[in-house]
């Protein structure tokens, strides 16, 4: 049985079917993200001053990120014309980069971004014990520029066994910078260049500790919206580079050759839903790497 | 049943021939196109170095940093949404669905803000 008005449009609303399927599709992923957005707006408000860190994510990497979503949103719209223009050799080199774009993306996220975050040390330090750990907070310095107070202490975890060892009364941590020279005026705002841990070795007692951890979800607010938002845009990432896979294979060549407006046809609606991931990530990325 | 399949052999004369409704993109109109599509890339990927260096700027507050960058993003998106998803030119019914879909997504942003403004909590 043939499926009507998979080429042609309907008469009455002068669409082809997916088209309206995909567009209801998306509004769909409007009100997803839109929730969680939302979510986002509302936790980021109620931080406390101080529990919403800055400068933690990978600006120049995540730059890169945005820039190779754009090119891959370029090559599938050039894509989908080479078909209209029924240049099939170009469509497949186009087709063929932007699943390279969207793999790398992904590569970037979770063999970089995302472990990066796994094996660095935080510990949120008591409200009581904040003036003990002074010299590497520098709250006085940040309280006479106006700026937000720090309650955490950063950097590598040297004994790992700490976490589970109850015998282990204290973590050794390689200081971020933020945290080895906290007065620089330098440390007061986020850098572009990411800065790494120095060799400055702190000693922070577990009982004036609130929480100690990896960054993961459960280090903070900020961290959970951050791979809640950036775990299902990788999803949806994931998602349109199977797609598109599929599209590249012999099933392609093979639609192309029945009929080549119907692989068009699906090919604009992969699309359609690759520039919503990349308009996603449009506001992703300023909102969880740059500010 | 009602569909038009053109074998690949005779494709220009599909596209020249076939001037109905249903083509709604001829292939002389996509290729015009094309320059369009690589402008609004290259835009794109401008606004983006734009973005990263205004957020090293100190607008007065971190909300006036946060509504410049999301100014750009808002632009940004536009683009996107109205070239690379042809929603500059785009047929009613979509609209129609995208009304629909702005109205409740502004509906669930107002639902967070009533829920920041509760009277009970403040």
């Amino acid at each position: 049985m043939d499926i009507p008005y998979t080429v042609t449009a309907r008469p009455d609303t002068g669409l082809w079917n997916a088209k309206v399927g995909i567009w209801l599709f998306l509004a769909s992923e409007v009100m997803l993200f839109g929730g969680l957005f939302s979510a986002y707006v509302f936790l980021r408000l109620d931080a406390s001053p101080g529990d919403w860190p800055h400068g933690l994510l990978n600006v120049p990497v995540g730059t890169m990120n945005t820039a190779i979503l754009i090119a891959s949103s370029v090559t599938v719209v050039l894509a989908w014309a080479s078909l209209k223009m029924r240049k099939f050799a170009r469509y497949k080199f186009y087709m063929a980069i932007t699943i390279l774009c969207g793999i790398i993306f992904l590569a970037v996220k979770l063999a970089y971004e995302w472990p990066e975050k796994f094996h660095h040390f935080g510990v949120h330090i008591k409200t009581e014990a904040l003036e003990k750990y002074e010299p590497y907070l520098g709250n006085k310095h940040l309280l006479a520029k106006g700026h937000e107070p720090r309650n955490k202490i950063t950097g590598h975890l040297h004994n790992p066994a700490a976490m589970r060892d109850p015998n282990i009364h204290e973590f050794e941590i390689a200081l971020d910078q933020v945290n080895a020279d906290p007065t620089n005026p330098d440390s007061d705002r986020p850098h572009f260049w990411p800065v790494h841990a120095t060799d400055k070795i702190a000693h922070v007692d577990k009982k004036d500790v609130k929480f100690a951890g990896m960054f993961l979800p459960n280090f903070n607010t900020y961290f959970a919206t951050y791979f809640t938002i950036t775990g299902l845009h990788g999803l949806h990432v994931l998602g349109g580079v199977l797609v598109f896979i599929y599209l590249w294979l012999p099933v392609g060549a093979n639609l192309y050759k029945r009929n080549p407006e119907h692989l068009a046809n699906r090919v604009e609606v992969a699309g359609l839903f690759w520039h919503f991931v990349d308009l996603v990530w449009i506001f992703v990325f300023p909102l969880f790497y740059l500010l | 049943m009602n569909e038009t399949h053109e074998p690949v052999g005779t494709e220009i004369a599909a596209v020249t021939t076939d001037g109905h409704a249903a083509h709604e993109h001829a292939a002389h109109d996509v290729s015009k196109h094309i320059r369009a599509y690589l402008m609004v890339g290259l835009t794109l990927i401008v606004f983006t170095a734009i973005t990263v260096a205004l957020s090293y700027i100190d607008f007065g507050s971190q909300k006036a940093n946060i509504a410049v960058a999301m100014l750009v993003a808002t632009f940004k998106a536009g683009l996107v949404a109205a070239i690379f998803m042809h929603l500059s030119n785009e047929k009613r019914m979509i609209y129609r669905i995208l009304i629909f879909t702005a109205f409740f997504v502004l509906g669930l942003f107002f639902l967070t803000y009533l829920a920041w403004y509760d009277p009970i909590v403040r």
